[in-house]
């Protein structure tokens, strides 16, 4: 193997890596940390996707637009939450239902407002050659956003007051609510800020796939299971189960086809469950 | 109204769908004309009933992309036969489903346009799984099915007609081009259902005809959107040309990243499912740049028929309609050459249709002339090499006339009216 081939795929493989990880922290917060089992994950993203779509058709910048995305799909996360999900803190089945109804809801929402038809936003910035292979500047910011991501989710949630009340109040809400903590406050500001995670992810996917109102379902069943991989490391687990995912996918499929890396995506996630029942991260000393 | 209207109306009651007031209406009214019909002692007056007719098409999920236009190209054809007066000068009246990309839908609606509507004529399907998830019932019940999109070839079934175009049309011609302007070696990605796997069989069997060498086969399940893996394996293997079978609006994906990742100057993209979906609309011009297509039908077409069909299409759904696509244009044959075939059986006995149907049919449609084959039930079509240009739409190449959708001649309805099958490549 030449020293470009090798390249091409590492970063190829970090590309998928960094795909993964990007849809699956958002759900790593609001399903890992929270315990809420959100399956409109997928539709949020899908917002995002849309959000930075309109901001693009608008005049706004790509990269502002992407943002957009994030800030957007926060506040949204933040309406539903007051109006829906606090209701339903700890009745897991009643959560489910919920959200699966409101994922419904906004993909035929999406569908009116925007219509069935596929959008999309072009690949911005160009290729990068490397010998004779060449891959888009595009990958490597979804790789940067991806390790920025997650350096700013851990910071938030080990190194600031706000990230000791929040995982304090899922933990141990009566204790917390004992030590003055605001349970009601502290719960609202973690939902919109996996929201808003899901939603950056929306807007950052945008530019290298199609926009349409399906848009979610190809990566709900992915995130759930990276982060059910992870284990109770929300960030540290679902950072090295999309590593373990995502790099068997790409590399098995670079060897074989994407039909069976696919299927040695789920069986790996099978076979790491059954031997490590409580995830990737479930022996860890770790703080997250 | 007569004896038929009555039964009708008996059958509705035991089904409980009438009201005790409008069964005495209705059975007031029908025996009344059963009276007057019987007192007249004349033949069965003609009905001016409306005709019901089903159409199966998704509307929503993934598969939109396809049925958005077939959607609008029913209408407008229902709309059209209509306003000539409809067929033996009945109006026709179209019960629609959405089928939601779903294949199990397909079957639900299909039994319910079989059974409830008693639809004269069921169009529709989309993916080539949704076709064969219906046809199954639809022979059971012996019900006349057309099939309005390109597929992958070789239904051979006296209940079904199909208007689409075929690989021995669509692919003979592309990889045959492909060879000659491009090189001899390529590589297949093709979505993973029965279509993707039976075309690039087919794509095989034009290369080696041909001389040609495949490089490769990547089937990708249809809501794979990541192609980084493939990507790479393209840059390794270094195929003078990628047939793309790929289909959906995840699959979208492929060509802005392969655009991304700058391969565009270093293969060529062919494909026979490009610009169904209005993908040429989708991406950006630089995206999609030098993709080569092959299809019977383009809005570009300068044909007179054609000029009038795109002028009207824009009248009825506005100018900025996004690009009128192929399987549109297939959409409208079907239903213009049913109508044409009820009028000439003067009945819509299904027997007697398909009989019409297939007396060498030809209509003068937006993409030429067509004719319909009566042993394979499949149409004669010109087919047009094109590739996409500046403005989102597409520049023709080269042109084939009157290209059999048979050439092997392995279907034959008139001789053998009872093979219900699906012939595929023999690669032996």
């Amino acid at each position: 193997m030449h020293l470009d081939q090798v390249v091409a795929i590492v970063v190829s493989v970090l590309g998928s890596v960094a795909t993964l990880l990007i849809v699956s922290l958002g759900l790593a917060v609001i399903f890992g940390l929270m315990r809420v089992i959100n399956l409109a994950h997928g539709e949020f993203l899908m917002l995002g996707a849309y959000a930075a779509l309109t901001a693009t058709r608008i005049g706004v910048n790509i990269w502002v637009s992407i943002l957009l995305a994030g800030v957007s799909v926060g506040i949204f996360g933040l309406v539903v939450e007051r109006l829906l999900i606090r209701h339903l803190y700890g009745r897991i089945l009643d959560t489910m239902l919920a959200t699966w109804g409101l994922s419904l809801v906004l993909v035929q929402a999406v569908t009116l407002i925007f219509g069935p038809s596929t959008n999309g936003i072009g690949t911005p910035l160009g290729s990068l050659h490397v010998g004779s292979y060449s891959f888009s500047q595009y990958s490597l910011v979804l790789i940067f956003a991806a390790a920025a991501m997650l350096t700013i989710v851990f910071w938030v949630f080990t190194r600031t007051s706000y990230g000791v009340m929040a995982r304090a109040a899922v933990q141990n809400p009566s204790m917390a609510q004992a030590l003055g903590i605001n349970t009601a406050r502290t719960n609202m500001v973690t939902f919109a800020l996996g929201s808003s995670l899901a939603g950056l992810a929306g807007g950052l996917l945008a530019p290298t796939a199609g926009v349409v109102p399906s848009l979610g379902q190809a990566f709900i069943a992915q995130s759930f299971m990276t982060v059910i991989v992870g284990g109770p490391g929300v960030i540290t687990g679902t950072s090295a189960a999309s590593g373990v995912l995502g790099g068997s996918y790409n590399l098995v499929s670079y060897f074989t086809t994407p039909f069976i890396g696919q299927a040695a995506l789920l069986v790996i996630a099978i076979v790491l469950l059954r031997l490590m029942p409580q995830g990737l991260s479930g022996n860890w000393r770790r703080q997250l | 109204m007569g004896r038929d209207e009555l039964n009708v109306t008996l059958a509705s009651l035991a089904q409980g769908r009438l009201s005790r007031r409008q069964f005495l209406h209705g059975t007031g009214v029908a025996l009344g004309t059963a009276a007057l019909a019987a007192c007249g002692q004349t033949a069965t007056p003609t009905s001016t009933e409306p005709v019901a007719v089903g159409s199966l098409l998704d509307a929503t999920g993934p598969i939109n992309i396809y049925g958005t236009p077939l959607i609008d190209a029913t209408k407008f054809a229902i709309d059209d036969i209509n306003s000539k007066g409809g067929v033996l000068s009945r109006q026709l009246k179209l019960t629609s489903f959405d089928t939601q990309s779903t294949n199990d839908k397909y079957v639900q609606y299909a039994n319910q346009l079989m059974l409830e509507t008693k639809a004269a004529v069921i169009m529709g399907g989309i993916t080539s799984a949704s076709r064969e998830a219906i046809r199954p019932a639809i022979d059971r019940n012996k019900q006349l099915y057309f099939y309005n999109e390109q597929y992958e070839g070789g239904v051979c079934d006296k209940f079904v007609f199909c208007t689409g175009v075929v690989p021995s049309q669509q692919l003979s011609t592309l990889v045959g081009w492909t060879m000659t302007n491009v090189g001899k070696t390529v590589y297949t990605l093709a979505a993973d259902y029965n279509y993707g796997h039976i075309s690039s069989d087919w794509v095989k069997f034009y290369l080696s005809q041909g001389g040609g060498q495949l490089l490769g086969v990547d089937f990708i399940p249809l809501d794979v959107s990541d192609f980084a893996s493939t990507i790479t394996k393209l840059q390794q293997r270094k195929p003078a040309a990628v047939m793309s079978l790929l289909v959906g609006g995840n699959h979208i994906a492929f060509y802005r990243q392969f655009a991304a990742a700058g391969l565009q100057d270093k293969m060529k993209i062919v494909s026979p499912t490009f610009g169904l979906g209005n993908e040429q609309v989708v991406l950006a011009p630089n995206e999609s740049k030098g993709i080569t297509v092959s299809y019977p039908y383009y809005q570009e077409l300068t044909n007179s028929t054609n000029q009038k069909w795109v002028s009207d299409w824009h009248t009825r759904y506005g100018s900025g309609y996004p690009y009128i696509t192929d399987s549109a244009n297939a959409g409208w044959v079907g239903w213009h050459l049913w109508a044409l075939a009820v009028n000439k059986a003067g009945s819509l006995d299904r027997d007697k249709v398909i009989k019409a149907l297939e007396s060498g049919l030809s209509f003068d449609a937006p993409e030429g002339t067509v004719r319909l084959d009566p042993k394979s039930h499949h149409l004669t079509h010109n087919v047009n090499i094109a590739q996409t240009n500046a403005n989102h739409g597409f520049d023709i190449i080269q042109t084939f006339n009157a290209i059999s959708p048979d050439p092997q001649g392995q279907c034959d309805l008139i001789g053998n009216p009872d093979q219900h099958t699906q012939f595929t490549p023999s690669l032996s």
